[in-house]
């Protein structure tokens, strides 16, 4: 597979990878465009430049491991995997529909290269933290990355696994709250304000640091420094836009999951062009 | 009349120390072995395992649902990991995890639940498990088990070591009588007849397994010859085993520490009314939580002695075709 450290180079895969979303989802005829197009960067930037590992290879034991906590978005988990070759391109057209790998939330049984099977949101801190584990017992310079949505955050089981990580250290393991101040019912300062998050990770343990979840730059440094962070596990606050990259989609509340009709797919197309 | 073996039940472990015991074996032989606690080690006997292994023992807090999907973390990444506390915690407040982090992806986690039934006495109803088959035989994929004593359950939780895919094992509180000898073979989804008999089967689970061989001393007294049967694995079932019972003997009496809706009753029902029906009969606890007692107590007041499963079988035969 393709790996680069360019920046520029990372911002082309974004952009195809958001294309790609637009298209599966507006061809599933449902899903959820909003928090895929806000994750882009993050995972882009994890599974191009940062992680360590092998698509001719998924099951290294030594492999980096990538969990999306937040399951809803899978399109673009799906697209960034066909990608680098974890599974066919030409399939993704069949998001969501009847035998297709690529299902509705990311399911291990239809596609084994996942790591996890995910959906019912706060489960994916716990499991990275059991990853994490394993991997320090079998001294493995494995590290696990685990996307969280800002709004899935407010489930109980996450500050459980938080305080889990902070006690005991368990820096090889790396949350990224993909924190586009949205959920399904709207704003996430409406719903139910999670302010100041850095300080409720930082009480909990943890490393935490704020970066603008676009800036492909800012995300490589800021996943060195985890890297170089001993002694604790890392959290990213990733600041990003819902939609991001198709104007009518951005910070829309509506785009949460709701698939872009054909004539908004050939609009969010060409601003992607 | 044919003559039966006599059983002579001696005193043994509760099933939750024998956990603790064959943790600590497993712990020497296989170094994939983890197990994880939920503030309850003292209680669930893991902390043996904790002692000897503490690299290898990672205690939760008081964080079940944490606890359940750290453990099938540490499974997807090659562990073999035994999650543990007091049943009516594991099932009821890791559930929603038992399911998405373990059922669904068939994830190699095994859960044991000590404490469960009413038999833990005087700690009351938010402590008893009385719903845990039920829920736990509800996971597709899920294997069920539950032990009658100290041999079974040492011999069954290295079998559920040996055995990939995701279980619950329930344990109990109280010492229960030793029913097998220790060098017993046990395979995971095959039945135990312990007793052979022509007019009526009691199939049982647990500590009920001891009552029902109490039972069939009684019916023998008076003529009736009583088949026994432990029902260790209570998923997969072992249909066989069943269907035969009641060709054999046309009456079946199941009796287990657990609701009656829901629990291993209903399920050999549903084997029975599809190869032969027979008159069946159900020794279990009927749509109530019990109450603060000591475990004699208890199981006096609601109804799971020898002589309820007795009474049972009486109802049962004369019922039969």
């Amino acid at each position: 597979m393709q790996t680069t450290s360019n920046v520029a180079e990372l911002a082309a895969i974004s952009k195809s990878m958001r294309r790609l979303v637009i298209e599966m989802i507006t061809e599933a005829k449902s899903g959820h465009p909003g928090g895929s197009l806000s994750a882009v960067e993050i995972l882009v930037t994890l599974f191009f430049d940062a992680m360590r590992h092998d698509p001719a290879n998924p099951k290294w034991t030594d492999r980096d491991r990538f969990i999306l906590s937040k399951g809803h978005c899978c399109p673009i988990l799906y697209a960034v995997m066909a990608e680098c070759g974890y599974c066919p391109k030409d399939q993704l057209n069949t998001l969501r529909k009847l035998g297709s790998i690529y299902q509705g939330h990311p399911d291990v049984r239809f596609l084994p290269a996942l790591e996890a099977s995910t959906g019912s949101l706060g489960q994916g801190l716990s499991l990275a933290i059991g990853m994490g584990l394993a991997a320090r017992l079998d001294k493995s310079p494995s590290r696990t990355y685990v996307v969280l949505g800002d709004g899935e955050i407010q489930e109980g089981q996450i500050w459980e696994a938080a305080m889990f990580g902070g006690f005991h250290k368990l820096d090889n393991v790396v949350a990224i709250v993909d924190s586009n101040g949205i959920q399904l019912d709207g704003f996430v300062k409406d719903i139910m304000d999670e302010s100041p998050l850095p300080d409720k990770w930082r009480s909990f343990g943890w490393h935490v640091i704020e970066v603008d979840g676009h800036d492909i730059a800012a995300l490589q440094r800021a996943f060195a420094e985890a890297a170089a962070t001993k002694g604790q596990p890392t959290v990213l606050i990733a600041h990003t836009v819902k939609g991001k990259g198709v104007s009518f989609m951005e910070n829309n509340p509506k785009f949460h999951g709701t698939a872009p009709t054909v004539e908004e797919e050939a609009r969010a197309l060409a601003e992607l062009a | 009349m044919p003559s039966k073996t006599k059983f002579e039940l001696k005193p043994g472990l509760a099933t939750r120390e024998a956990f603790g015991k064959a943790l600590a074996e497993l712990g020497r032989v296989n170094p994939n072995v983890v197990v994880l606690d939920a503030d309850l080690s003292k209680s669930t006997y893991t902390a043996e395992f904790g002692h000897a292994f503490p690299d290898r023992f990672f205690e939760c807090g008081i964080a079940e649902a944490n606890m359940v999907a750290i453990g099938a973390g540490l499974a997807s990444a090659g562990k073999i990991p035994f999650a543990s506390s007091f049943s009516v915690f594991l099932l009821n407040k890791g559930f929603e995890q038992l399911r998405v982090t373990a059922a669904y992806p068939n994830v190699n986690l095994k859960v044991v639940g000590t404490h469960s039934g009413i038999s833990i006495g005087e700690d009351g109803p938010s402590q008893m498990s009385v719903e845990d088959l039920g829920l736990a035989c509800s996971l597709p994929g899920f294997t069920v088990i539950s032990p009658a004593d100290e041999v079974s359950m040492m011999a069954l939780v290295k079998r559920a070591a040996e055995t990939f895919g995701p279980m619950f094992i329930r344990a109990g509180r109280v010492k229960v009588p030793v029913i097998y000898p220790s060098d017993q073979e046990f395979v995971i989804g095959k039945s135990i007849q312990l007793i052979d008999g022509s007019d009526v089967t009691l199939i049982a689970t647990g500590l009920m397994v001891a009552e029902s061989i109490r039972a069939a001393e009684t019916l023998e007294a008076e003529g009736v010859s009583a088949r026994v049967i432990d029902m260790h694995t209570i998923k997969p079932l072992d249909r066989d085993a069943i269907t035969r019972a009641a060709a054999d003997t046309g009456a079946i009496v199941v009796s287990e520490e657990h609701l009656l809706d829901g629990g291993l009753g209903v399920r050999v029902a549903q084997v029975v009314a599809q190869t032969h029906p027979a008159a069946m009969e159900f020794v279990g606890i009927d749509n109530t939580y019990a109450e603060s007692a000591t475990p004699d107590q208890l199981l006096d007041k609601y109804g799971l002695r020898a002589t309820n499963v007795a009474a049972a079988a009486r109802r049962a035969i004369a019922r039969k075709r």
